[in-house]
């Protein structure tokens, strides 16, 4: 089924969510991948203050190549999930909503997603310039010096995602888990 | 004496930066013929609705970074480059290997490319400028010097795998290997992906074997009979696995097996893996 969603997302939209749904979603995105990740991690850890609310946040796991001179980004494609498992079940316990990535998650998130009420997208790997074209704006908010795993809000319009992990548990990729058929 | 001078062919290292540059633009931007006919053949015979979708995007997202010269994926890889140098050839103007990274930070700085390269493993921090690149030297007859520039993304690179195998594990162990890796590798390799497999050598020889494999084009099947039809067969059980675009089903997970072989010990069975994403990078030139 084709969705049209606002972001950030509603306890109602994430209810309605399934695995399987196409969804286009309009409004507020945070990019964080491995390095961001482990900072705030470490920040949580240690009782930092973060410039990034998490709570009902979607992050976009996604580190962009430069932008050429008169456009908002480069190319904006996911990159693989399962690197941040290791940091998301804090993050959803802490109110992380929305996940855009590629690739399997482990059980702990699944099941940190249950309790928490929360949906796994997957973007089309590999699809960074189209994917680019649905962003409309890019600031850095934290970790600058990060380059390219920098924390940037992106104001995103009708971005093509699946879900493919809903708040119930259901995973798309366990359909075709590559078992002979 | 004079005739041997004139034997030796001399290439200034200025020209060499200013390929590799070029080329790390160029294969960042426009995939090879043989790839982009591959996904689009495949999109024409994908038999998921939701799998025509996806390499429908994905070939709309090849026109897009054309068109408006942005990277057809964000992760512009670590710059794997292969120098076949004909031994008559002698280099001038400094060093081969600093000649090779100075056009990988030129081309990844003017093209607008992902700086990907942590300088140690274990303290990562971004070199910046993409440098290192991977170099494989290879001395040939002649007098020319072929460079292919292979920007390797590494969502694929780590689903890549190497086995062991023994002598006795044969031909049908080499097939449980590479079915073993796409299937492990599932959706987070980007597929459709294209698979490279090294046979034989010794533990580091078939890994570059594998790497070898992914640059051959995709419509062109070994010479030897033999692994000519693995190949194939490969091919065929790779997308019986029903992975498919995305990952999320369909008929096209891989769109190619590529097998390259070499002599082994009597004691062994190597067998690489290389998973590549379809953006399957190359720019060759020969000068
Ligand atoms: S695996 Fe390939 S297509 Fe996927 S993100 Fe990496 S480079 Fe891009």
């Amino acid at each position: 089924m084709e969705k049209y969603i606002s972001l950030p997302l509603k306890e109602e939209d994430i209810r309605s969510l399934k695995a399987g749904d196409m969804v286009f979603l309009s409004g507020e995105l945070y990019t964080a991948r491995d390095a961001a990740h482990k900072r705030i991690y470490e920040a949580i850890q240690s009782n930092q203050n973060l410039k990034i609310p998490l709570d009902g946040i979607t992050l976009y796991y996604m580190g962009p190549s430069p932008a050429r001179p008169g456009k908002v980004i480069g190319s904006a494609g996911p990159t693989t999930a399962s690197r941040m498992d290791k940091y998301t079940p804090t993050l959803l316990n802490l109110g992380l909503k929305g996940m855009i990535g590629k690739g399997k998650r482990s059980m702990e998130v699944k099941q940190a997603m249950i309790k928490n009420k929360a949906v796994y997208f997957a973007a089309i790997g590999g699809a960074g310039a189209l994917l680019s074209q649905a962003i409309k704006s890019v600031v850095i908010v934290e970790y600058e010096d990060l380059g390219t795993e920098a924390i940037r809000k992106l104001e995103v319009e009708n971005f093509p995602v699946i879900v493919v992990i809903d708040s119930d548990g259901t995973d798309l990729y366990d359909n075709y888990n590559g078992e002979m058929k | 004496m004079r005739d041997d001078e004139n034997k030796v062919r001399q290439i200034e290292l200025t020209e060499v930066t200013k390929l590799i540059k070029e080329m790390c633009i160029e294969a960042n931007h426009f995939l090879s013929k043989d790839v982009e006919d591959s996904i689009c053949e495949a999109k024409e015979k994908e038999e998921s609705i939701l799998g025509k979708q996806i390499l429908s995007q994905i070939c709309e997202n090849m026109q897009i970074a054309g068109k408006e010269m942005i990277p057809i994926c964000q992760d512009t890889g670590m710059a794997v480059v292969f120098l076949e140098i004909g031994q008559d050839i002698h280099f001038t103007g400094g060093l081969l290997e600093k000649a090779v990274n100075e056009g990988v930070r030129q081309g990844y700085e003017e093209g607008f490319l992902r700086k990907s390269v942590v300088s140690d493993p274990l303290i990562r921090n971004n070199t910046n400028d993409n440098t290192p690149a991977i170099i494989h030297s290879e001395i040939v007859e002649g007098r020319n010097l072929k460079i292919i520039v292979a920007p390797k993304g590494f969502g694929s690179e780590n689903m890549s795998k190497i086995f062991m195998l023994k002598p006795s594990d044969g031909i049908d162990g080499v097939k449980n290997a590479v079915l073993t890796t796409v299937r492990d590798a599932g959706p987070n390799a980007c597929p459709p992906i294209v698979v490279g497999v090294g046979i034989g050598g010794t533990f580091e020889k078939c890994a570059i074997l594998s790497k070898k494999a992914l640059l051959r084009n995709l419509g062109e099947r070994a010479d030897n009979k033999n692994i000519n039809e693995l190949e194939k067969e490969l091919l065929e059980k790779v997308n019986q696995l029903g992975i498919g675009p995305g990952g999320l089903g369909g008929s096209t997970t891989a769109l190619a097996v590529n097998i390259e072989t070499f002599a082994t010990h009597i004691a062994g069975l190597p067998v690489a893996i290389n998973i590549c994403c379809h953006v399957n990078r190359h720019s060759t030139r020969t000068i």
